[in-house]
């Protein structure tokens, strides 16, 4: 299976593993540059951007806590992005069953329909849920904005899930049956609590894909920002160290949540 | 066994119905709203916004100007990312694992964070110009963001993993009796990567190359943010017809257009690779 697990003759194999090192090890560097960046910057007690920091302070920090509106955009974004988790677990987690277990005419069709959210450009999904939603008179009100994410993120909960169920060994709910339990029980007491792992990253996903939205936020939220309409505004217009805090404490529970679903979860990347 | 019960009326109906509330939720918030968009983009009964959106210099330029710049964080994604994918793939677990880490927690981190950190990095007083100044080996400030060099180092870092994970799905399948096999047969090293390697892992970077391809055409945020307004992508040029200039039927007609080269890739990449897709 693993390659390094072969002895390799000669030094040039060496030279050659030790570049590949180097070159991974200065793209993992790249990768995490701009998030390692933000640390030193939240602390800074200077009221501009300045590396490094001439003192240090959690003045930014209070400055987040203090103020309605970062406040206000970040309860509106945890309440949408909860609100789009569940509803699309239950949406996607349905239309997965139905996509793997039943037999319809028309299935390749709706198994496209359901992924090709993520094909379209956000762009384009947003101007043309804010023109509908405009004649509806939504703009503005957070139920809207759930509505588009969880169209948004419906696939991720169907390509996970569907996945989990087409591997999941079926005759685990046909024994819970033949004991007595009904179809629903035996989906709800057996399947479900099996595939766990796989719905945790999925509402993992549909959380997330809500919780960092910017373009349907922006179309639809109308005044009432949420926390990336707040950041995306803050780093347009004046570059105060507030945004460094947001994105420490962003990126602390990003981490926080990615350590709870790989502990729980299905792994935290696409792969599976 | 399977089948039968499979086969059975109840369990049958049951299963298939389950779909149907994502499936009217979708057709009401996802088909029907871009099929307005379709349907706006004709207004007058004529294809005048699409003679604009195509044949106009300025707006085929942003376009063209889109696709390049799609085109060059692909391939600058599949430079950096496959050596990335084979160290992943082949690493000892303890360093596949650290690699991993590297490679999720910005992944999973808000684009509009690791754009500011960008900006941060590489700001006319950024973290960049600053260490190349006090060397020495500058003496006026590099201009890094506020133009494509920015956009292009900010695209690929947000798309890198989308490339890797691919690319890490084919190398993890490899069978590694192949490449002895080619070994033992008298290749050299570069032989066997070339003739051997490298095209068993093609599947993985076509999907890689389309993903990030694909992905990039409709970027918004880093042109936005990385871009000073110097650098117009599609996704940019749309957006301003509609919030600025509320032009919906224009806006509609190159919104097509980008979902129309948006859905040929992916067809071609289907046929490509036909239907064993990697990763999507």
């Amino acid at each position: 299976m693993e390659l390094n697990s072969k002895p390799r003759k000669g030094g040039r194999g060496g030279l050659h593993r030790w570049c590949l090192n180097l070159f991974c090890a200065l793209v993992f560097l790249f990768l995490v540059a701009p998030l390692l960046i933000v640390f030193p910057i939240s602390f800074s007690s200077s009221s501009y951007l300045q590396f490094p920091p001439p003192g240090w302070s959690l003045r930014w920090y209070e400055a987040y806590v203090s103020d309605p509106t970062w406040m206000g955009a970040t309860l509106r974004s945890f309440k949408i992005g909860a609100a789009t988790m569940v509803l699309s677990m239950i949406l996607g987690t349905l239309l997965s069953f139905s996509l793997v277990r039943g037999k319809y005419f028309g299935k390749t069709f709706v198994n496209q329909i359901s992924i090709l959210p993520l094909i379209v450009p956000l762009i384009i999904y947003s101007i043309a849920v804010y023109g509908l939603f405009s004649q509806w008179k939504l703009i503005g009100h957070w139920p809207a904005i759930v509505l588009a994410h969880t169209v948004h993120a419906i696939p991720f909960v169907v390509i996970i899930v569907s996945a989990a169920l087409r591997t999941y060994d079926i005759n685990y709910e046909h024994a819970a049956m033949s004991l007595g339990a009904s179809r629903l029980e035996a989906i709800w007491r057996i399947t479900l609590p099996q595939i766990r792992p796989s719905l945790i990253s999925a509402a993992f996903f549909a959380f997330i894909s809500s919780f960092d939205e910017l373009i349907i936020a922006m179309f639809l939220g109308g005044s009432n920002m949420t926390l990336p309409k707040k950041m995306f505004d803050n780093i347009m217009n004046e570059i105060d160290p507030t945004i460094a805090a947001v994105s420490v404490l962003q990126i602390v529970l990003v981490t926080a949540i990615l350590a709870v679903v790989s502990k729980f979860g299905a792994g935290a990347s696409p792969t599976r | 066994m399977n089948k039968s019960f499979l086969a059975s009326r109840n369990f049958r109906d049951g299963s298939s119905a389950a779909g149907l509330p994502a499936l009217i939720f979708l057709a009401v918030l996802f088909v029907m709203p871009i099929a307005i968009l379709f349907m706006q983009s004709f207004e007058g009964g004529n294809f005048e916004h699409y003679a604009k959106a195509i044949f106009d210099d300025l707006y085929r330029g942003v376009l063209i100007n889109t696709l390049l710049i799609a085109a060059y964080v692909a391939a600058i994604c599949l430079v950096l990312g496959y050596p990335v994918a084979y160290f992943l793939a082949n690493a000892p677990p303890f360093w596949a694992t650290a690699g991993l880490i590297f490679l999720l927690v910005p992944f999973w981190t808000s684009i509009l964070v690791r754009t500011y950190g960008w900006m941060v990095i590489l700001g006319r007083n950024g973290t960049v110009n600053r260490l190349l100044l006090d060397m020495g080996l500058i003496e006026t400030p590099l201009q890094l963001i506020n133009n494509v060099t920015g956009v292009l180092i900010g695209m690929v870092h947000v798309l890198l993993p989308y490339m890797v994970f691919p690319l890490f799905a084919v190398m993890k399948r490899m069978d590694s009796n192949l490449l002895a096999a080619a070994e033992g047969l008298g290749a050299s090293r570069w032989e066997v990567f070339r003739r051997v390697y490298f095209p068993l892992t093609l599947p993985g970077v076509l999907a890689g190359v389309t993903l990030v391809f694909v992905l990039s055409i409709g970027f918004y945020i880093t042109p936005a943010l990385l871009g000073g307004g110097k650098v117009t992508m599609s996704a940019l040029l749309i957006e301003r017809q509609v919030s600025q200039f509320l032009n919906w039927g224009f806006a509609s007609a190159l919104s097509v257009v980008l979902l129309v080269v948006t859905l040929l890739v992916h067809l071609a990449l289907k046929l490509v690779l036909k239907g064993n897709m990697q990763w999507s």
